[in-house]
């Protein structure tokens, strides 16, 4: 397992160099420049001049690289110009709210799809398997744009169970979390099925029901073990998804997390801010990558000898 | 026999929808740019089946002309999308070694960044017009055809046919333009419908956060967004351009279902 660590952590370097050149790439080299972007077209030269310069985009374009890459491995990310705070302190303020929100919303996610996913597979080509089918398909067609307004209207103006915005207290937790969680529910609630289906005609589930289990053990027990790998690399693979849909998501609930920041710093020009967001959040999304290979390994000594 | 179904009726919503979307100037029953301030907010009644936003102007119309965006913008990221993955991973594929190793650690850098945050990050600096939409969702969406596209070939260049062309005397170009890419089309039709749903979503989502199509030009996405002021007072601003972009979506999910198990039927589940 140390020797399979050590190869994934060596593995790792070459995509985190490749990620910060890549935001350094979008925000330096794409054409257009930032300084008009920020003060528009009608700026006087002495103005641009001054932001180009607070910017250090007066530099040639490798010093630039050579100082934002050396900024990176001390661990500073810049300076926002809107607030002139850190952009490493801004980020680390806001983060306990998205991580709060992510995993509120796995959560929703397994609350929902393993119960369904099992149910459906238990009783496959019944009713219940093809009203699961149906929920799957429309919780994947819901963009979160659109259900957490429509989740609004309903539970929070209409019936009044649940704050319309903000972070304050359990209750304002839950309809941001049902939003993002429910299309990751429905994929999750597929493969669950699918898992399952594969593992239920194996000879252990026969001997397991054979020595009488109940039906309750055998498929929560025994089969979903066993199956639990591809839903955990699903998972994995889906909390990419998960934390862009963050993005959405904190901006419908004015959630204050990391994707709500990351929209006020482009809506506020703050190149420095956007691009300490992309980074953070790209880095998370490869953390979380890195420790799914891991408990895939950890569950499948097989992976591990590859 | 009901996954047939399924799939016959993923086509023809999308196929409505579709046309729909191409004939908008025939169908609105109004100037999508007309205001009436006026009637602004006005509930669905009347000419007005939809009702009427903010500015007094016609939701239906303004949906029908929304289909126009996300369908061009859609399609277009697809398109440019899929050609460059295909090509690239293919070559990939087919010629394995230093190009292969190299086109795989480019797209991990890509697949480093989650959903739709790579075009997030390019439409903040770039202006927001649609032609720049559709580029920063093909800078990401080629990564998954180029994946595809390359597992297909590694298949593909062992076989039997691909042998006899090479025995043949036909030069690597060749092989991959008339034998592997005729060969790899099928997954690349199911993966381009699942994308297309995913590349309507994106364009929807970034219009939402300001990022996408600007005002006044018709978008589902920034409907939502428009309508997110007056959900106490007006929730038909959201409910019809949201109750679009899920119908397209999920027409293109059940084609996309059906078109593997009829392309696939490996897959099948």
């Amino acid at each position: 397992m140390r020797r399979f660590l050590l190869r994934r952590l060596v593995l790792l370097l070459p995509v985190l160099w490749g990620v910060s050149t890549l935001v350094f790439l979008v925000t330096h080299v794409i054409p257009g420049d930032p300084v008009d972007l920020m003060l528009g077209e009608t700026a006087r030269p002495a103005q641009r001049e001054k932001l180009r310069k607070a910017l250090g985009l007066d530099r040639p374009l490798l010093v630039q690289y050579g100082e934002y890459m050396g900024g990176l491995l001390r661990g500073d990310l810049g300076t926002s110009l809107h607030q002139k705070r850190p952009v490493a302190a801004l980020l680390l303020e806001r983060a306990p709210a998205t991580a709060e929100l992510a995993l509120a919303a796995i959560a929703v996610t397994l609350a929902v799809a393993l119960p369904l996913g099992v149910a459906a597979a238990r009783r496959a080509g019944s009713i219940i398997d093809l009203a699961a089918g149906a929920l799957a398909v429309l919780g994947a067609s819901l963009p979160v744009f659109w259900l957490g307004p429509l989740l609004i209207i309903f539970f929070s103006i209409g019936l009044g169970w649940f704050p319309v915005s903000g972070r304050s207290g359990p209750l304002s937790l839950v309809l941001p979390a049902v939003t993002l969680g429910m299309a990751l529910a429905a994929i999750l609630m597929r493969m669950t099925r699918a898992s399952l289906l594969d593992v239920l005609p194996q000879d252990y589930v026969s001997a397991a029901r054979a020595k009488g289990l109940t039906e309750r053990r055998v498929l929560w027990l025994h089969a979903l073990r066993n199956a639990c790998l591809p839903i955990i690399t699903v998972l994995g693979l889906q909390l990419g998804a998960m934390l862009s849909g963050a993005i959405i998501t904190e901006t419908v609930f004015a959630w204050p997390g990391v994707g709500r920041l990351t929209i006020q710093a482009i809506a506020a020009r703050d190149y420095p801010l956007v691009q300490g967001c992309v980074l953070f959040i790209a880095g998370i999304y490869v953390a979380a990558n890195f420790l799914t290979d891991l408990a895939y390994a950890w569950l499948d000594p097989r992976v591990r000898l590859d | 026999m009901r996954r047939k179904a399924a799939l016959w009726i993923g086509a023809a919503v999308l196929a409505a929808l579709a046309l729909s979307a191409v004939a908008a100037p025939i169908l609105s029953p109004h100037d999508p740019y007309a205001q009436r301030l006026a009637e602004g907010l006005a509930p669905p009644g009347g000419s007005h089946p939809f009702g009427q936003d903010k500015l007094g102007r016609d939701i239906a119309s303004r949906v029908l002309h929304g289909g126009r965006v996300s369908f061009l913008v859609g399609f277009s990221a697809v398109f440019v999308s899929a050609l460059v993955g295909v090509m690239v991973g293919a070559a990939a594929g087919y010629a394995g070694g230093m190009w292969d190793e190299a086109v795989m650690r480019v797209t991990d850098v890509f697949l480093a960044f989650p959903g739709i945050l790579l075009a997030i990050a390019l439409m903040s600096v770039l202006e927001p017009r649609l032609s720049n939409v559709a580029i920063s969702l093909a800078a990401f969406g080629w990564v998954g055809y180029a994946r595809l596209a390359r597992a297909q070939a590694l298949t593909l260049r062992e076989r039997e046919f691909v042998a006899a062309a090479r025995a043949a005397g036909a030069r690597p170009g060749r092989v991959l333009v008339r034998h592997l890419l005729a060969n790899l089309l099928s997954p690349i039709i199911v993966e381009a419908s699942f994308g297309m749903a995913g590349a309507i979503v994106a364009e929807s989502g970034l219009s939402f956060l300001g990022l996408g199509v600007q005002p006044p030009e018709p978008s589902w996405g920034a409907m939502l967004a428009e309508g997110r002021d007056f959900l106490l007072i007006a929730p038909h601003l959201t409910l019809f351009p949201g109750l679009a972009i899920a119908l397209a979506v999920m027409s293109l999910n059940i084609l996309g279902d059906g078109l593997r198990d009829l392309l696939d039927p490996t897959q099948k589940r």
